[in-house]
């Protein structure tokens, strides 16, 4: 049946996080200020938080799908800030990854790893069917050699080792990219530096640099060596990854607009504004008005979102919502941030207030997992029923 | 639980009014429009489906099924793929039928909910909007002035739908802070019908404007009896309804330009082939996406007795927004196609702009 409502047990849980995640906020301008420094995995307030507060019940067959809770885990946790955590735990995307296209020796023996992912190369990054690094294989010792260069590696300092993508054979294209996973401490692989960011400055964000890194030979995500045109298994099983966690990025974004939305409401009802949903045109201000339209934009993108997580709890291929849901998130954030700022006039740009931090935050939500463009054009390949060299 | 997912029933109605838009209303939504009519076997064949009479109850002699606002608006957004104006007509008797049976007094449904419950197709109306600029639905400047134990009407409506064949009208006034819904027969003393309106789309949709002066009413006339009832449910069930059939033509606009694109030839190569047109049509189908979850999440609240004041809201600001979009650039995919009238497209793009703009005038 088609509902829009939380059960009890939703509620709790939704309740619970959004605790941890207001404890969190508290942190949030100290490390956007101070970027270089990394917060720390568990918070002095998670202690007492954890003996104090009862753990939610777990929810059941008759509360929503676990991907659309994690999609509002996701946004909750966001709303309190991008990175701080209360204590944090789970992987990376490259976990992601690893539970798509690892074979199961591979997702027993890394399960416990925190793993980042790998694909953006200073040369490519929308497109990576152009990925560079290689991986040669040395029959002689069995083992991979990888060489070449990574950027913006989300969770590449924290992460244990890393997901990444290399090429066999450039000449065969998408088809040649294979998964490897490296760990840390591998001679040949170094982490140079954390990037400097508009936003998510407190994000571990960094540059990977392999220089004949070897590698077992076991370490190929999927165990596949062969380069076959016609399958190209390991790019796809990667790319499959993306129908979960680009709705969850889109659900990191949306928590960012509804962290400047709610700070917006507070502001425009101390200041007397009435927000009145039934008024018309002429008997309501241009600042209540303009707030009603950011909240039906957050509201369209927040379920075009929840839309794309429940066609996967229940197993339903979600490959163009998920597309649907990034590229309208990636564009309703900005706009929703943005026009925050405009109702809140100087308030917004303020450092005093977390409402310009926000609109920092959330612009690489229409960058990242695939920008806006990169959706658009799955999106229109599926309604077109064009191939990728119909449509480029 | 959230959920989006349809029941087997649902799917089942989907299908069969989809079927139904494609053969009957599709067809004649050019000449309606050309015609400023609809024809009354139209009218008729979509009364035998039962749009009206399925959810009233058995004992005044409907279906007897759940009143299910969210199924009603996939119907909705189906006969809008169809035809707008089409549609609009067949959600009329609705209109007034459902606001009887969701609201009215027990008095009230015996008069008048077997009227919608016949084998021939039944009229009555709403009025709830007035000429002149802002429209607004908890404002009305018709009045409602107490006179012994009933009410004096005095005022002005306009786009009341198929009001030249309405047997009643539900007549929305106001009494100082106080809005109520009033039925008023056709033949009420005071009461003038004008010749049918000219509007910029939906001309097959025949509106009329009323002119009530003075028009006496009893106690037992106000919607809800002594308590009168929630008009701001009135309005949000309308908001569904008309961003529901918004949906439907958006969709229908998207679905045109497709094949055209891929036809079309301009520089060697179909026009789907460039980002500028593709990425547009991208566009178009994420915000039907967007819409309809909007439109859902509105539709269930008010399903499930909950307060929609702001969900309705969302969904009519986006839609409005999201559908006029989509409509005018679906003249402009077409380029100089798009503004004759060889095509639909313009025609599709005054429904929405006329659409976009009413309030009441869809209720299933």
């Amino acid at each position: 049946m088609i509902d829009f409502t939380l059960t009890e047990t939703d509620q709790a849980i939704v309740d619970y996080h959004r605790a941890e995640a207001l404890i969190c906020r508290k942190y949030a301008r100290y490390y956007d200020e101070n970027e270089h420094e990394m917060a720390p995995e568990v918070l002095p307030e998670a202690e007492a938080f954890y003996a104090e507060t009862p753990v939610p019940p777990r929810g059941g067959a008759e509360d929503t799908s676990p991907p659309v809770m994690m999609a509002l885990y996701s946004m909750i946790s966001h709303w309190g800030d991008y990175t701080i955590r209360l204590k944090r735990t789970g992987g990376g995307l490259g976990n992601a990854a690893l539970s798509a296209a690892g074979t199961p020796e591979q997702q027993k023996k890394w399960s416990g790893l925190v793993l980042s992912m790998a694909i953006t190369e200073p040369g490519c990054g929308s497109d990576p069917s152009r990925v560079s690094t290689s991986a040669v294989l040395d029959e002689a010792t069995d083992e991979w050699v990888i060489n070449g260069e990574k950027i913006f590696v989300t969770t590449g300092i924290r992460a244990d080792a890393a997901v990444i993508w290399a090429t066999l054979d450039k000449s065969a294209g998408r088809a040649g990219i294979k998964s490897f996973l490296v760990e840390k401490g591998t001679p040949g692989f170094d982490v140079p530096h954390k990037e400097k960011k508009l936003g998510i400055r407190a994000d571990d964000t960094a540059a990977y640099v392999f220089t004949d890194c070897r590698i077992p030979r076991a370490n190929l995500l999927g165990g596949d060596e062969s380069i076959s045109k016609k399958t190209s298994g390991g790019f796809r099983g990667v790319m499959k990854t993306f129908n979960m966690t680009r709705p969850m990025t889109a659900a990191m974004g949306l928590g960012l607009a509804e962290a400047a939305l709610d700070f917006t409401r507070e502001q425009l009802a101390e200041a007397g504004v009435e927000i009145d949903y039934m008024a018309g045109l002429s008997s309501q201000t241009a600042a209540a008005e303009k707030f009603i339209r950011l909240e039906a934009i957050f509201d369209a993108s927040k379920l075009t979102t929840l839309h794309a997580c429940w066609l996967a709890g229940e197993g339903k291929p979600n490959n163009m919502e998920s597309s649907v849901c990034k590229a309208h998130a990636g564009s309703s954030v900005r706009t929703i941030t943005q026009g925050c700022i405009e109702i809140l006039g100087s308030m917004g740009i303020s450092r005093e207030h977390l409402l310009e931090k926000w609109t920092r935050d959330c612009r690489i939500t229409d960058i990242y997992e695939g920008t806006g463009e990169i959706q658009r054009l799955i999106i229109a390949r599926g309604l077109l029923d064009y191939t990728r060299a119909d449509l480029k | 639980m959230i959920s989006f997912g349809m029941s087997e029933e649902q799917e089942l109605i989907r299908d069969t009014l989809r079927e139904f838009a494609a053969d009957a209303l599709r067809p004649i939504g050019r000449e309606c429009d050309e015609t400023s009519s609809i024809p009354e076997d139209v009218l008729q064949a979509a009364w035998e489906l039962g749009l009206t009479s399925t959810q009233i109850p058995a004992e005044y002699g409907g279906g007897g099924e759940a009143r299910a606002l969210v199924t009603n608006s996939i119907v909705l957004e189906e006969l809008g793929y169809g035809d707008a104006a089409v549609a609009l007509a067949l959600a009329a008797p609705s209109q007034f039928a459902n606001a009887i049976l969701d609201h009215g007094t027990d008095e009230q449904k015996k008069q008048y909910l077997p009227l919608f419950c016949g084998e021939k197709f039944h009229m009555a109306s709403l009025g709830l909007l007035e000429p002149g600029p802002v429209a607004e639905p908890m404002r009305p400047r018709t009045l409602a002035e107490p006179k012994g134990d009933g009410w004096v009407l005095s005022g002005q409506k306009s786009f009341v739908v198929l009001g030249d064949q309405a047997s009643h009208f539900l007549i929305f006034a106001r009494n100082q802070d106080r809005v109520d819904a009033f039925i008023v027969a056709r033949d009420a003393e005071g009461l003038t019908i004008s010749e049918p309106e000219l509007n910029m789309g939906l001309r097959g949709l025949t509106t009329v404007g009323l002119e009530l002066e003075r028009i006496e009413v009893s106690a037992a006339d106000r919607l809800g009896g002594e308590g009168g009832c929630d008009i701001a449910e009135l309005v949000n069930n309308s908001r569904v309804a008309l961003c529901s059939v918004l949906l439907g033509l958006s969709r229908a606009v998207l679905d045109y330009c497709v094949p055209y694109t891929k036809d079309r030839v301009a520089f060697d190569e179909p026009i789907s082939k460039k980002q500028s047109i593709a990425f547009r049509l991208a566009e178009m189908h994420i915000e039907c996406e967007a819409m309809r979850n909007l439109i859902w999440q509105a539709a269930s609240y008010l399903e499930q007795g909950q307060n929609a004041d702001a969900q309705a809201r969302y969904a009519r600001t986006y839609v409005n927004e999201k559908s006029l979009w989509i409509a005018d650039n679906g003249i402009q995919v077409l380029g100089g196609h798009g503004f004759i009238r060889e095509h639909p497209v313009e025609m599709w793009f005054r429904h929405a702009r006329t659409l976009s703009v009413l309030e009441g005038t869809a209720g299933l």
